[in-house]
Order: C-alpha cells, then sequence, then structure tokens
C-alpha cells in the first residue's frame, strides 16, 4: 500500500528534488525502512549510527507528530501523509544575502561566539540578517533586546508607547534612574546603540492592535512577547498564527514564570494551551501582583537564547514544551504540550482568519475610550471626597492584603478580597458601602459578590487608591 | 486512591498552597480535582475555567482519568511582563 512521504527543502537533495515521494508499509517505521531502501542517503539524516531516529527529527502522520501517536508503531492508511519535518526546517528561515559581511571589529566583538561550531561565521552572518520584533521595553523586554543586540542580531523592533516610570526601575534594566518621564523606546534605543553600535534598532511608538500587527510583523522574522496584558498576548499569538511566525513566549508574576515557542507550523499556539482568556481582575499582572525584579531577567534572557536558537537553526526549539519557573522553589519544570485539532486558530478547521477584537475578547474596557462613570455601581475618587466632606455616612472597604495596607490605607477596614465569602457579614449592610483596592480591579469583584449576597448600595471606587493619592491626598504613598 | 496535586502561580495563592496529597475515588478526572479545590476556595472556583492541568508533565484535557499516585499540576495562565 503506497503511501505519501512529505520531504523537507534540506532533504530534496536526496529525493531527486521531489517534495513528497511514496513508500510502502503498514506501519510509520515499515514506511520509513522502505522510503530509505528507495532513497539511501535519507539514512544519516534521520538516523543516528546506532540506529536511532534522529532527535531533531519529526515525524508526523498527516498533523499529528508520531511521538504523541504510537511512534514508529504507529499504523498508517493509504490515505494518509507522513511528514518528515526537521526542527530545523520549521526555524525561522532568514534570507542571509551573499553580501552579509562582518567587519574586523564585528569579528573581533564576536569572537566567542566565532569559537563555537554551531555558531561559527554562518551563524553569525545569520544573526546580523535576522530581524526581530520585541513587544514591549519592559521588563521581559529589556533582557531580551539588550542580550539580541549583544550578540549582534541585526536588526531589533521595538513597539512600546509608555513612558519610563520610577516603578519601572526595579527590573526594567533598559532604562536608568535618568531616563524616567522619558519615551521608552528613546531609552532603549540609547541602551542597546551603546550595547552595540552595529546593530539597527527600529522603534514602533504605537500601541499594538489588529490594526497594524499584521504589517507590522510581516518585516520580523521572530516574535518576541514581552507585553503585560492578555489582549495582546492573544493578539500577538494569532497574527504570529496567520503569518506563519514563530512567537517566543515569555510571562511572569511574582516568583513564577512561563516561557515556551509557539509555532503553528509545528506544534501547538498558545491558544492550544489557555483557549479562553481570564476575566479582567482574576489574574493579577504586575501593576496589581508585583513581580521580583531579577524574575523577568531570567525569564527574559531564556526568551532570547530561544530566539537566537531559532535564528541559527541549532539545537531543540521548546516548541510543543512549556517550561514553568518557581524562584522560590528554584524549580524549572517542562511540560509537553499538544497541538489542540479544535483550536480556533490553528486547528484542522480554524475560525479565526484575521484578526479579532482582543479588548472584547479579553472582556476588557479598550484604552483608548475615555472613562465613564456607571453612577449605579461606581464612585470617582472626586465624587468620594465631596461625599465625605458633605458628611454621608459611608461604609468604606478595603478589599487589597494587609502588606499593601501596611505601605498605605485611608483608614478604611481591611477585607482581603480572599477572605470575604467567609466575612462578608461583618459589613453593615445598612450604609452605603464603597469599596477599593489598589485600582479598582479587585474592588470591582468584591462588589459584584456583595450584590450577588444581597447587599443593595454597593459601589466601586474608580482608579482605587492610586486615584485617591495621586488626585486627593498626595500624603497617601503611591505604590 | 492516592494522588498529589501542585498548585502553580494565583492557584497556589488561591488555595494556600503548593503541594497536596489528596485521596479521591477511582476513576476520578482532572475535573473532579478542581471541582474538588473550587468547592472549597471561592478564588479557586473563579480560577477553574481558565486554569489547564498537566498530569505527570504532559498537559491534558480536562476528562483525563486520573491513576494511583499521578501527580496533578493546576496552571493558571499568566500575563505580566
Amino acid at each position: 500500500m503506497p503511501i505519501k512521504v512529505f520531504i523537507p527543502t534540506p532533504l530534496r537533495p536526496f529525493t531527486e528534488k521531489r517534495d513528497t515521494v511514496e513508500a510502502e508499509g503498514a506501519t510509520v517505521g515499515e514506511v520509513l525502512q522502505d522510503l530509505l531502501r528507495k532513497h539511501s542517503q535519507l539514512q544519516p539524516h534521520l538516523y543516528s549510527e546506532n540506529g536511532a531516529m534522529r532527535s531533531y527529527v519529526n515525524i508526523y502522520v498527516n498533523d499529528e507528530d508520531i511521538r504523541y501517536l504510537s511512534k514508529e508503531k504507529t499504523p498508517v492508511k493509504s490515505s494518509d501523509t507522513v511528514s518528515i519535518i526537521p526542527s530545523i526546517a520549521g526555524g525561522v528561515d532568514v534570507a542571509v544575502e551573499t553580501d552579509i559581511q562582518l567587519s574586523k571589529e564585528e569579528l573581533l566583538r564576536y569572537s566567542r561566539h566565532l569559537l563555537i561550531p554551531e555558531v561559527g561565521l554562518t551563524g553569525q552572518k545569520k544573526l546580523k540578517a535576522a530581524k526581530v520584533l520585541v513587544i514591549g521595553a519592559g521588563g521581559l523586554g529589556s533582557p531580551v533586546s539588550m542580550y539580541l543586540a549583544a550578540a549582534g542580531v541585526g536588526t531589533i523592533g521595538i513597539v512600546d508607547f509608555d513612558v519610563v516610570d520610577a516603578t519601572n526601575l526595579q527590573r526594567q534594566i533598559l532604562h536608568s534612574t535618568n531616563d524616567v518621564g522619558r519615551s521608552k523606546l528613546e531609552s532603549a534605543r540609547e541602551t542597546l546603540k551603546g550595547i552595540n553600535p552595529n546593530v539597527v534598532i527600529k522603534t514602533h511608538e504605537e500601541r499594538l492592535s489588529s490594526e497594524n500587527a499584521l504589517e507590522l510583523f510581516a518585516g520580523y522574522d521572530v516574535i518576541v512577547d514581552g507585553t503585560d496584558n492578555f489582549p495582546t498576548r492573544y493578539l500577538v499569538n494569532d497574527a504570529c498564527v496567520l503569518l506563519n511566525k514563530p512567537y517566543v513566549y515569555g510571562s511572569i508574576l511574582r516568583f513564577d514564570g512561563q516561557v515556551s515557542v509557539f509555532d503553528a507550523r509545528r506544534g501547538p499556539c498558545y491558544r492550544c494551551l489557555y483557549p479562553t482568556p481570564p476575566p479582567p481582575g482574576l489574574v493579577p499582572s504586575c501593576a496589581e501582583g508585583g513581580v521580583l525584579g531579577v524574575l523577568p531577567g531570567i525569564i527574559g534572557t531564556l526568551q532570547a537564547l530561544e530566539a537566537i536558537k531559532l535564528i541559527l537553526g541549532e539545537g531543540e526549539p521548546l516548541v510543543g514544551k512549556l517550561v514553568l519557573f518557581d524562584a522560590l522553589k528554584f524549580s524549572f519544570r517542562e511540560l509537553k504540550l499538544r497541538r489542540d485539532p479544535n483550536c480556533p486558530v490553528c486547528g484542522d478547521n480554524p475560525t479565526i482568519h484575521e484578526l479579532i477584537d482582543y479588548d472584547q475578547f479579553c472582556g476588557v474596557k479598550p484604552p483608548t475610550v475615555e472613562e465613564t462613570i456607571d453612577e449605579e455601581t461606581e464612585i470617582t475618587v472626586e465624587q468620594l471626597k465631596a461625599r465625605l466632606d458633605r458628611g454621608d455616612d459611608l461604609f468604606i472597604l478595603d478589599v487589597r492584603e494587609p502588606h499593601e495596607y501596611e505601605i498605605a490605607n485611608i483608614g478604611a477596614p481591611l477585607i482581603p478580597l480572599g477572605e470575604l465569602p467567609k466575612r462578608f457579614r461583618e459589613i453593615d449592610s445598612s450604609k452605603e458601602i464603597i469599596i477599593h483596592c489598589k485600582s479598582g480591579r479587585r474592588s470591582a469583584l468584591a462588589a459584584d459578590f456583595l450584590r450577588k449576597n444581597g447587599f443593595k448600595s454597593v459601589k466601586n471606587l474608580v482608579g482605587g487608591i492610586d486615584a485617591w493619592s495621586e488626585r486627593i491626598d498626595p500624603n497617601v504613598p503611591h505604590y | 486512591m492516592k494522588i498529589f496535586v501542585k498548585f502553580f502561580a494565583s492557584a497556589r495563592e488561591a488555595v494556600g498552597s503548593d503541594n497536596v496529597q489528596v485521596a479521591v475515588k477511582e476513576g476520578a478526572t482532572a475535573n473532579d480535582v478542581l471541582e474538588l479545590f473550587g468547592s472549597q476556595f471561592e478564588t479557586m472556583n473563579r480560577l477553574r475555567p481558565y486554569v489547564r492541568v498537566a498530569v505527570n508533565q504532559s498537559y491534558v484535557v480536562n476528562d483525563h482519568v486520573l491513576h494511583e499516585g499521578d501527580e496533578v499540576a493546576i496552571i493558571p495562565p499568566v500575563s505580566g511582563g
């Protein structure tokens, strides 16, 4: 029974340049043996001397990696296609133009790369030819872009629209104390040019959106994600799937980090991992939950490492695996992840063929829309101040954590959000209740909870104690 | 049968522990474990639809049937950068 076997570009010289050949067999193993009988020069590329399949060769039956089926014993039928996918073939196809040369200064600068056979002159030229887009010049974007610049990646694009804030300095090592108030991109360009003036830095001072993502990504070989929110992560994922670009993913919170390479051509995508985004406020961002400053240094350098491996076409990329890092336990765990055939963007019958509204998908208010207050359920800090000055009898509740209360508070009783289900009876339900947290997200969840439990008059303080500190009482420390 | 449950990131904070050994009935699924902890911890219950479960270091679907001694990791999404 002849089975179609797909041959990747690097192996076609051994199959008379054909991309598909036929071989006989009832299992993948038998088909491969027949293939090698017909095209014996393939042997050393697929198997090592001791007869084991080479670790960088992946075999698929239709869309499934045989590692997840019955390996070489996986049965095949005549309608199946067996595909040989060497890890490197799915990597980045960096067009190394023949006129890419390294100057004497560059040869010296990259000496320690040139000494490694896996990099060498060819690899260093690939790095110089490569174009990598880094999303966000923040905690992850800092080590990513700095190591890519030092490594000699020829073109580094950075997307950001923010200015440097004092709270960034504890981890965003692209920026210095003197940069507070400056555009992050200007500061980043200065730092990166200082590390390596040979690198072209392209700054994209805009908010990444469904309108600009595809056009922007099209000019790059690898996309490295250092954003801090779910809508952008789903946007980056979908754009990478639609454009067939590898997506180097990293994410951090407090002491936990995640790293993976999503490449829908040969493995799962971010949506295969997390099909549904959590509602706003449930999973805190770094601004809400905090992050140990060194953590993005660890996760970001791992992302830079994966980007460089993709460009070089060396080693095994972190495709189909998610690495979890727990800094407190010092544990790295590698979890196997499979492509979801029902994935709406990379599955067998995708329903997403263009970028969607990611703020809506994640239930987030679009950031450009002016803050409007729902008078029934929300109150601004100015309104609260006026009512307190008027002497209104309000019950103000703080739902942050005790360690936050210790840094700054406005004298309201404290019941942390997590304890509310057990303790909400402590609240005087006869009064109008105003709930606050740091920024207004946790208190919105708390307000919903109280309403569901029969409290009639509950309002969320929009902007939380941050807004109170900023607009009403500067003596309340901002953290 | 005994299984070992590990919690990561916000799931760890939701249950206040990173490592719990529990007894579940034969034939219990990954989803049963999520329900078990969801019924005890309000925040875990709210996280439940958005977390992914890995059994013995491989991600599984929620109706995956567990076996004696399995290590069940509960991994919520993380967005920070």
